[in-house]
């Protein structure tokens, strides 16, 4: 039999070396996976890891997905250090999109510099407060926030489709479930001609060093880490609970919802049912990644965003199905919980007494 | 005299401190041999040597003669090594023959284990029912479970770490017959304990250890508890003055407040009504589980009670939480050192911050300062001596003693009006107890009235001007220190106070 035992003192090189440990290890199992697809998975893992790298269009893709990948992890990281789980950052993502969009086409055609901080503060609201439905129903009631919040996401789902195939559909669209493509005051600007990469990248930039400061020096960020390393202290200390659930998923909602408005605004320029790509979930294994820390956070999400460029190439370059890539991303989540768990435990083999 | 246990040259070094430095001592069959030594003196890296917890650096440990390396707690019980903890491992939603079955490798069935459980208690007159739920037990009785979860292996050495401190006078009687039979069967006990009386009349031989080395064995009834303390230490204690006591005016009263248990476990408040004044050191005396926990938490503020049942100068503070209590003065730590009073993996100068960001100004528009929060962390550890190599050092790598002085040490220097303190010297060895009920006392001359739960009576003898006893979750009145012996307090713990205190009886010293 197996037993688990908590190590008396993690080496400290070993928990540094979680994350890059459990890249290696998904490289080496993904590859196995690639081969047993019929594929060179040698060659697999150079198209996803190693050619996005080469070319600059690709490195400028990798910015226009690890920008929202960021914002929405760097969210979630104050949640789940505190143990609040929000696992619906894919229905805030949404809502985020569809109220700044909807302001966006509310004043189609309007110029003015100061409708992209409109349609900004109207996605966060909107993120916002779709993640207090499963903060007051928390406080309020007790409800478990991973279900509630989950759930959400396919509600949210649902809005999108409806809009777009109604109040906010294109008028001159024949019919298509989608809205107008946004005019230049409603799309965002782009950082490098030629690219997509836009300003957001630097709006997610910026919010991850605040989220930083915020979490080493703040007392907000300090009450988040001392609910997480010691519940009842926290209470002891005066914290209460309940501003921390509702402030945990409120600010991760607003983070998603921005980061679904600069999607909308950015890459996509319009409103469609195809908007969400499972940023929102990603995101967890990003935070996770990045150890809950947001420099961290900043780094997971780049490979993370690689993993999407690369895997994309490797689709059509290499005829691997897209599940393979979700799975390649699942990997990764696996490795790092369980390289995580042996980083504090030891494996031990005991005997059973007969 | 051919020794059971021996342990020669065992050394045992963490960074950045020498737990064990060639340790050598022996035990002999039917000894109980008492282990002496402040808090940091090495004494539980050595017991969890022994106990298989912890691998040495060097050093050879026998038992009867042959090599004993064991590579893990099964193993020691192999070798018939066990060990009581001072805090229980157990389950409070399961029986406690259920609780016993957990901690063994190949349980009977459960009639069997039923009856090996009675057989074994009634042997040593540790009367306990397998199949009562350990939830309902008191700590006294739980004690047993633990006791008698290791007499079940048939140990040839028994380790006990502090088993008194949550003990009543007479349960403390009941276990010390129980140990002079277990070694009167040839059974080697090791004892820790900083109760030098009870080593006294208990422990046929001392060993005492200081900053990791033996400096000292004894035959502890040819000593003084004086003299004892003093080898411990090194130096000559100190111990607070008697004092007079004048009552001041009233700073803290607390109105006839009833409380429903919120756990099934836990005690429901009936009727507790005090009244603490300035340089009042109150003393609450009770075995755990009477609704210390309870109290507690409703004057820390954890539990928020309707607004005029708690006054602080006048003030009603029922229905504030920590925090504003903390801002007009109102202080307290808590019993659980790690996870309530500290959180472990936080530094001590982020625990520094946790009670303190109000009162000592530590952060400004929301932002820490680091260089004053650092320099209130450091003044604590100075003036309180606490032991550690920095004050960047995490809470959990500290030892309990000198986390007490630390958490303890953070609310005195806040200059509290009231300071409420919970099992203040838990654990925590002579010198350290005794720096801390200076401390608490001189808090008190200067005016702060202090309320100490504790269950040490010894403790509140000495510390406290006036003691209420807390029973079941009713809390008698006061008595002035003193009026009363040991033995009757005793009486009163176990729930016979009813006819001795009313509920009206005049105050003491009124």
């Amino acid at each position: 039999m197996l037993m688990l035992e908590p190590r008396t003192a993690p080496p400290a090189a070993l928990q540094a070396a979680v994350p890059v440990l459990a890249v290696v290890l998904t490289m080496i199992a993904g590859g196995i996976l690639f081969a047993a697809l019929g594929k060179n998975p040698v060659e697999a893992i150079r198209i996803i890891f190693v050619d996005p790298l080469l070319d600059p269009f690709s490195r400028s893709e990798l910015l226009v997905k690890a920008a929202p990948l960021t914002l929405i992890a760097v969210g979630l990281s104050f949640g789940f250090r505190a143990g609040v789980w929000n696992i619906g950052a894919e229905g805030q993502f949404i809502i985020g999109a569809l109220s700044g969009g909807a302001v966006g086409l509310a004043f189609w055609d309007v110029p003015g510099l100061w409708l992209l901080p409109l349609m900004a503060v109207a996605g966060m609201l909107g993120g916002f407060l779709w993640a207090m439905i499963p903060a007051i129903l928390k406080i309020r009631f007790g409800a478990n926030e991973i279900l509630v919040s989950l759930m959400l996401v396919y509600v949210a789902e649902l809005w999108l489709s409806a809009l777009v195939s109604g109040p906010l559909r294109n008028p001159a669209g024949f019919n298509f479930p989608e809205s107008r493509m946004f005019h230049d005051s409603a799309t965002l600007p782009i950082l490098l001609g030629g690219t997509r990469a836009h300003i957001g990248v630097l709006i997610a930039l910026g919010v991850a060093v605040a989220a930083y400061v915020t979490l080493h020096r703040h007392v907000f960020g300090y009450r988040v880490r001392l609910m997480g390393a010691a519940p009842r202290a926290a209470r002891f200390a005066g914290v209460s609970t309940n501003a921390m659930v509702a402030a945990c998923l409120g600010i991760s909602g607003a983070l998603a919802g921005l980061a679904g408005m600069f999607e909308a605004a950015g890459p996509v320029g319009q409103l469609v049912p195809s908007l969400p790509v499972g940023y929102g979930f990603t995101a967890i294994i990003v935070a996770f990644l990045g150890r809950l820390d947001p420099l961290g956070i900043v780094l997971a999400s780049l490979v993370m965003a690689l993993t999407y460029i690369g895997g994309e190439t490797a689709q059509f370059t290499l005829q691997i199905p897209a599940a393979a890539i979700s799975v390649f991303q699942g990997m990764l989540l696996f490795f790092l919980l369980a390289t995580e768990v042996l980083s504090r435990f030891r494996l031990r083999r005991v005997r059973r007494a007969a | 005299m051919s020794a059971l246990l021996s342990i020669r040259g065992l050394t045992k070094s963490y960074p950045g401190v020498l737990a064990n430095s060639d340790i050598h001592f022996e035990v002999a069959p039917g000894e109980i041999h008492a282990l002496l030594g402040e808090n940091g003196a090495g004494k539980s890296t050595l017991v969890k040597t022994i106990y298989g917890l912890v691998t040495p650096d060097k050093g050879e440990m026998y038992v009867d003669g042959t090599q004993y390396e064991p590579r893990g707690p099964q193993a020691a019980r192999a070798a018939g090594v066990s060990m009581v903890f001072q805090h229980f491992s157990l389950f409070e939603a399961l029986s406690v023959a259920e609780n016993v079955a957990l901690g063994m490798t190949d349980p009977p069935g459960r009639t069997e284990l039923g009856q090996r459980i009675r057989d074994v208690a009634n042997a040593y007159g540790l009367p306990l029912d397998p199949d009562r739920l350990v939830g309902d037990l008191s700590v006294g009785e739980r004690q047993r479970v633990e006791i008698v979860r290791c007499l079940l292996q048939s140990p040839r050495i028994l380790i006990m770490d502090e088993p008194t401190s949550v003990l009543t006078p007479q349960e403390v009687d009941t276990l010390f017959q129980t140990l002079r039979q277990l070694a009167s069967e040839g059974v080697a006990i090791l004892y820790i304990s900083h109760k030098l009386e009870e080593i006294r009349s208990l422990c046929d031989r001392a060993t005492i250890l200081r900053s990791g080395r033996v400096v000292a064995e004894c035959r502890p009834a040819e000593k003084t508890a004086r003299q004892l303390a003093e080898m411990m230490i090194g130096l000559e204690l100190t111990r607070p003055l008697p004092r007079l006591f004048s009552p001041g005016t009233p700073l803290l009263r607390l109105r006839d407040l009833t409380l429903p248990a919120e756990t099934p476990f836990g005690t429901t408040l009936k009727n507790v009504s005090m009244e603490l004044r300035t340089g009042e050191v109150l003393g609450i005396a009770g075995v755990a589980g009477n609704g210390q926990e309870e109290l507690m938490r409703v004057l820390s503020g954890e539990t928020r009670v309707d607004a005029d049942k708690l006054v602080l100068e006048s003030r009603q503070i029922g229905a504030m939480g920590p925090t504003e209590r903390r801002q007009y003065g109102l202080l307290s730590a808590p019993e659980e050192r790690l996870g309530h009073a500290a959180a472990g993996d936080m530094s001590l100068i982020e625990n520094a911050f946790l009670t303190g960001n109000r009162r000592q100004r530590l952060s400004y528009r929301g932002f820490i300062k680091p260089a004053t929060t650092t320099n209130f962390a450091r003044a604590v550890i100075r003036r309180f001596d606490v032991r550690t190599p920095s004050a960047e050092t995490k809470a959990r790598a500290l030892s309990g003693g000198n986390l007490q002085k630390f958490v303890i040490g953070r609310e005195i220097m806040q200059r509290p009006r009231v300071l409420v303190v919970n099992q203040p010297t838990w654990g925590v060895d002579a010198h350290a107890a005794a720096t801390i009920r200076t401390a608490l006392r001189d808090l008190a001359a200067e005016g702060t009235g202090v309320l100490v739960i504790s269950q040490d009576l010894d403790e509140l003898m000495e510390i406290s001007d006036t003691f209420s006893v807390l029973e079941g979750g009713r809390l008698s009145a006061p008595q002035r220190t003193g009026s009363l012996t040991i033995d009757e307090i005793g009486l009163m713990m176990g729930g016979s106070m009813k006819d001795q205190t009313g509920k009206d009886a005049p105050r003491a010293d009124a």
